[in-house]
């Protein structure tokens, strides 16, 4: 029994360290730089979207003159 | 969370129906834009499930697939749009599916991109040299699937732009048009389905719908993911018809 729980117990933390081993951008979060990415993705999407507006707003006025 | 998705579903499912002046309404608009803005934050944001293969590269499933998804309701719209103009005989369904169907094409486009880009990180393996891993990801039976809907789609831009009939050109690339989203069933819904592929979604099922699979979190951004990248299609797409429907106009004049 004993050692039918040991081997319970090892597989239970081969499962975990595989699950922590996986290398992610921990660091990239804690210190905060992934901010700066989501600032650069943002701003990007900004002028996209206000280049889709500037041209929404010409083509209602052209629609208005004719 | 839950409304704001089935107001999201909603405004993807007005150009289908007949509202007329949904091209002219902001509303779908700006909800476009707050759930991008929210796709690039939470969509970086959030805690994703740690697979040693995808690693952070997991969060490309609220660009890459979302450009999938975005390009099939583009394609749904394009092929409502034919046929509506293969019953009304209305112009402006067939300029509408002529435009729907090109930036469903660009959607592809992207997301064949970036899914090379994708494969290039996840599928090449480094003890084999560069040509035996081509050589195994150009069989992926879900690219050549996805390349073929794509051509099919491109030899519609062909067919229409060949016939110089304004009537006759309508028509008949309305037919096609019928046609190429038929053959989207076979290529990139049935038979990538039947083989086995490095790809998720083979023969297992789909991946994205499956709700046993897959994180709760990465949901909570997926779904709204793919009505904001479909939204901004939409949008794009009226911005050409209302083009479109002017460049005519003066035409005619």
């Amino acid at each position: 029994m004993k050692r039918l729980m040991a081997v319970f117990y090892l597989l239970i933390f081969t499962l975990f360290v595989h699950a922590q081993g996986v290398e992610m951008a921990d660091t990239m979060k804690a210190n905060g730089k992934i901010y700066v990415v989501i600032a650069v993705m943002l701003t990007i999407l900004a002028g996209l979207v206000l280049y889709l507006i500037r041209l929404d707003r010409k083509i209602s006025k052209l629609e208005k003159n004719n | 969370m839950q409304t704001l998705l089935k107001i999201a579903a909603a405004a993807v499912i007005f150009p289908m129906t007949g509202h007329k002046n949904y091209m002219y309404k902001s509303w779908w608009k700006i909800l476009a834009v707050v759930l991008l803005v929210y796709t690039f934050t939470a969509g970086i944001l959030i805690e994703v499930p740690r697979n040693p293969q995808l690693q952070e590269t997991i969060r490309n499933l609220f660009f890459h697939v979302c450009m999938w998804f975005g390009m099939m309701i583009l394609f749904i719209i394009s092929f409502v749009q034919a046929i509506k103009y293969l019953r009304t005989g209305k112009h402006m369904h067939d300029i509408a599916s002529r435009q729907y169907a090109g930036v469903g094409i660009l959607f592809g486009l992207l997301g064949y991109i970036t899914g090379a880009i994708w494969m290039s990180y996840t599928w090449i393996d480094s003890n084999k040299s560069f040509y035996e891993s081509f050589d195994s990801i150009a069989r992926e039976p879900k690219l050549i699937g996805a390349a073929i809907a794509l051509l099919v789609y491109a030899a519609y831009l062909v067919l229409r732009d060949s016939i110089t009939d304004m009537d006759k050109k309508a028509r008949i690339s309305a037919v096609y048009n019928i046609f190429a989203f038929a053959m989207l069933f076979p290529s990139i819904w049935i038979i990538p389905r039947l083989l086995p592929s490095l790809h998720p979604g083979g023969s297992e099922g789909n991946p994205a719908l499956d709700f046993k699979d897959a994180s709760m979190n990465m949901r909570l951004v997926f779904y709204p993911a793919i009505a904001g990248w479909t939204l901004i299609g939409v949008w794009i797409a009226t911005l050409k018809i209302r083009w479109k429907l002017l460049y005519e106009q003066k035409l005619m004049q």
